[in-house]
């Protein structure tokens, strides 16, 4: 029995090793809803960037939601990702934090209420009771979190303040709900919706910002924490870095970005004491 | 429609025809299009079905999770997708058991949550129709003055029902497919019609045209002699073909008729100028001997002046000249002769052989007699001499002269020809009377002897213009007269 035990450890190392000799290979960064996905080219040019940077091979993994891409780290399929602060904050034990986006000068975003534009009257979420809204992910902060953290403090119960709501799992998508009237509401990321504008002002036109809520901690950008630290610090480089050089730069335009920095999770205070309120911690 | 039925078969038999094929095109167009029309009807159904078959299973799962984005954007993805096939999609919209709305492509007309009943007065027809037949699978309903067709499709799996789908079909798409069907039946029946009225209108004159000559042809019957019917406008043994044969065979009939009439007269006119020039040459003849008798006892008297004998010989020749003239007009044909021998026939050829050379004349000669023939030679040399110098005077120079002689069916037939001048009708028609105004040259009684001597032998003379530009004279005189 102990043979077999110690046979099956061996096996058990050998396949671990496998495993960090594969990761060696090719780094995997998870994408998320976190940032506007919907230019593909950006993000093939932004993956042969990464990888020129590194003289590696990267790969990013579309995740249809924040816990997905928790799922794939934990089972080491993914090296890196994109998370939302509530993701980040849930999965502080098996992540580290790599770098924060800088947008607009500052690492915060904000959540916007917004409404589709034929709706005149709404002032305020509470204006809202009894309507459909469309929320992005239960994991999200700009896009869930952020109002059911307004209802609470306006003595509302988020499960009942409205007659439905739903999920889209992509701040674009819950825009275009409310901008085609599925929704009488929604709560998304102030800086996906502000970089569709750029490229999309037929969808956001559709839409009106009724209020803006935050400053929010950046989603962040994290490292699975068993990664090998020599990993950690090339991506964390790169990505650092990508605002000293040209090509780094056009890219962070396209991104709508200023660049990356390395934060601490203070940033994430905030957004951990409304998920502390909402009882998710 | 009198004034149509009135019209000429030129007309009426090709506008009947093409009337017929219009009306036959239109209604194979039409039961073309009808047929179409249902066949499109079938089609969409089918499709608009297929459709909703296949987003069942997908929609099902996401009702299941009340994941509405996910069912929305299934939706939107189909109806974008059909719209861009035969059907067009306007609205789609899934509706849970209790006949509300979860979700629709155009979520301002139909949000989410409404109740189905109430969006509109078209969508109560339908939520009853959910209700009524809640078991059935699919089933598209045509909703009458409706600009809409709705196609319904149970979402459910293992006889667990989660609700309905509802796409809404814009019938608009109807008549641009329809038109395009009907344009094809239509250019169909323009083909057809464009071969077959151009072939009928070909058909319908052919038919008419013998027709149209025969009415024209016997409509100027009595007024003059139509003009021959074309042989080639109608070639077959049919009824019509029989009538063109009975036609021409009534119309031969009676220019024969007619012929015989004219020769009649001609013959009895004839006649009667025979009696009366014999008549008066016999009266003339009595005296005119006496006289001419008298004239010679006169002349033998020695004791006469010269004067007085000239005044005799004058007289004497006048009186000669009456004798001959008056001897001319009374043809004797009953004076005795010999038969006639072939050689006769020869001499005929020297005789007049000079004249024929000075005007460098062809003259072909037939003689087939061999034998002697019961006819007296005088006469018939005097008949041959006489139309034979007729003839040679004729004959244009260098021109051509034909005689041919033989018996034939127990009767000596004449045959002389010659090209040149051709005589009219009118002239024909008085060849034969004496001092004929038409006789040029000579004092006209040469064809009147020769008709009076033929007559006298019991035969028949004729003249015609043949084919070939000849005038032909014929004898025919029965052997033993």
């Amino acid at each position: 029995m102990k043979t077999i035990l110690r046979l099956f450890a061996i096996l058990s190392i050998l396949l671990a090793a496998n495993g960090a000799f594969a990761a060696a290979q090719t780094l995997r960064f998870g994408i998320t809803p976190a940032m506007a996905r919907n230019q593909y080219a950006l993000l093939e040019d932004w993956r042969d960037y990464l990888a020129r940077q590194l003289d590696r091979k990267v790969e990013f993994v579309f995740c249809d939601s924040y816990l997905d891409s928790l799922d794939l780290m934990k089972q080491q399929k993914l090296d890196f990702a994109w998370l939302s602060a509530p993701a980040y904050l849930e999965s502080m034990q098996q992540t580290d934090l790599l770098a924060t986006p800088v947008y607009q000068g500052k690492t915060y975003d904000h959540a916007y209420l917004i409404v589709p534009s034929t709706d005149k009257s709404t002032r305020s979420l509470l204006n809202l009771k009894g309507k459909i809204f469309a929320y992005v992910d239960s994991a999200s902060n700009t896009g869930y979190l952020a109002s059911r953290d307004q209802l609470q403090l306006a003595k509302q119960d988020p499960d009942q303040f409205f007659r439905k709501t739903f999920f889209t799992h992509d701040h674009l998508k819950a825009i275009a709900a409310v901008a085609i009237g599925l929704a009488d509401g929604g709560t998304v990321s102030g800086f996906v919706w502000d970089t569709l504008t750029l490229s999309r002002q037929d969808i956001t036109g559709e839409t009106r910002i009724v209020a803006k809520s935050g400053p929010y901690g950046f989603p962040p950008v994290v490292a699975r924490h068993t990664l090998n630290k020599n990993d950690f610090a090339q991506m964390q480089n790169a990505l650092l870095n990508m605002s000293k050089n040209k090509e780094g730069i056009a890219l962070l335009r396209r991104i709508n970005l200023d660049g990356f920095t390395s934060a601490d999770s203070r940033l994430y205070h905030g957004v951990y004491q409304m998920m502390k309120r909402a009882g998710e911690l | 429609m009198k004034l149509f039925l009135n019209l000429s078969y030129r007309y009426k038999i090709p506008l009947w025809g093409s009337l017929l094929i219009l009306v036959t095109a239109l209604a194979v167009s039409i039961s073309f299009m009808i047929n179409d029309y249902r066949q499109l009807e079938n089609d969409l159904t089918v499709e608009s079905e297929k459709l909703g078959y296949s987003l069942k299973s997908n929609l099902f799962t996401a009702m299941l999770h009340d994941d509405i984005w996910r069912a929305f954007e299934i939706i939107t993805e189909a109806s974008h997708r059909a719209s861009s096939n035969r059907v067009l999609v306007e609205n789609m919209l899934l509706v849970d058991n209790a006949g509300r709305v979860v979700v629709s492509t155009h979520p301002r007309e139909a949000p989410m949550l409404a109740e189905l009943d109430k969006l509109s007065p078209e969508f109560a027809k339908i939520a009853a129709q959910i209700k009524q037949y809640p078991d059935q699978p699919s089933r598209t309903i045509y909703v009458s003055d409706s600009k809409h067709y709705y196609s319904l499709t149970r979402i459910e799996k293992d006889n667990a029902s989660l609700g309905t789908l509802i796409i809404v079909h814009s019938k608009e798409v109807f008549l641009p497919l329809f038109a395009e069907s009907a344009l094809h039946g239509l250019s169909a029946g323009a083909l057809i019609l464009a071969i077959l009225l151009p072939f009928n209108w070909y058909w319908g004159r052919r038919m008419a045209l013998p027709l149209v000559q025969l009415a024209e042809r016997m409509a100027q019957l009595g007024k003059k002699w139509p003009d021959d019917l074309d042989p080639h406008l109608y070639g077959y043994r049919d009824e019509l073909g029989r009538l063109y044969e009975a036609y021409n065979l009534l119309l031969n009939d009676l220019k024969t008729k007619d012929a015989l009439e004219i020769r009649m007269v001609q013959s009895e006119r004839l006649a009667a100028l025979g009696q009366l020039a014999a008549g008066i040459a016999h009266e003339i003849n009595n005296p005119l001997s006496g006289m001419l008798t008298a004239i010679d006892t006169l002349k033998h008297h020695t004791d006469l002046d010269p004067r007085t004998t000239k005044t005799i010989a004058l007289i004497e020749r006048g009186l000669t000249q009456i004798k001959d003239t008056v001897a001319a007009l009374l043809v004797e044909a009953k004076m005795n002769s010999r038969n006639l021998m072939p050689q006769d026939i020869e001499d005929v050829l020297t005789l007049i052989a000079p004249m024929g050379s000075k005007k460098a004349l062809h003259i072909a000669w037939h003689n087939s007699l061999t034998d002697e023939v019961a006819l007296p030679a005088t006469f018939v040399r005097q008949i041959m001499i006489n139309l034979l110098i007729n003839a040679i005077k004729a004959a244009s120079q260098q021109g051509e002269v034909a005689c041919d002689i033989g018996i034939e069916d127990g009767q000596l037939d004449i045959s002389i020809s010659n090209n040149g001048k051709m005589l009219s009708p009118e002239q024909i028609s008085h060849l034969f009377e004496p001092f004929s105004s038409m006789s040029e040259g000579g004092h006209g009684l040469g064809l009147w002897v020769t008709y009076q001597i033929v007559q006298q032998l019991g035969g028949h003379i004729a003249v015609k213009r043949e084919f070939n530009d000849h005038m032909n004279f014929t004898v025919e005189i029965p052997l033993g007269a």
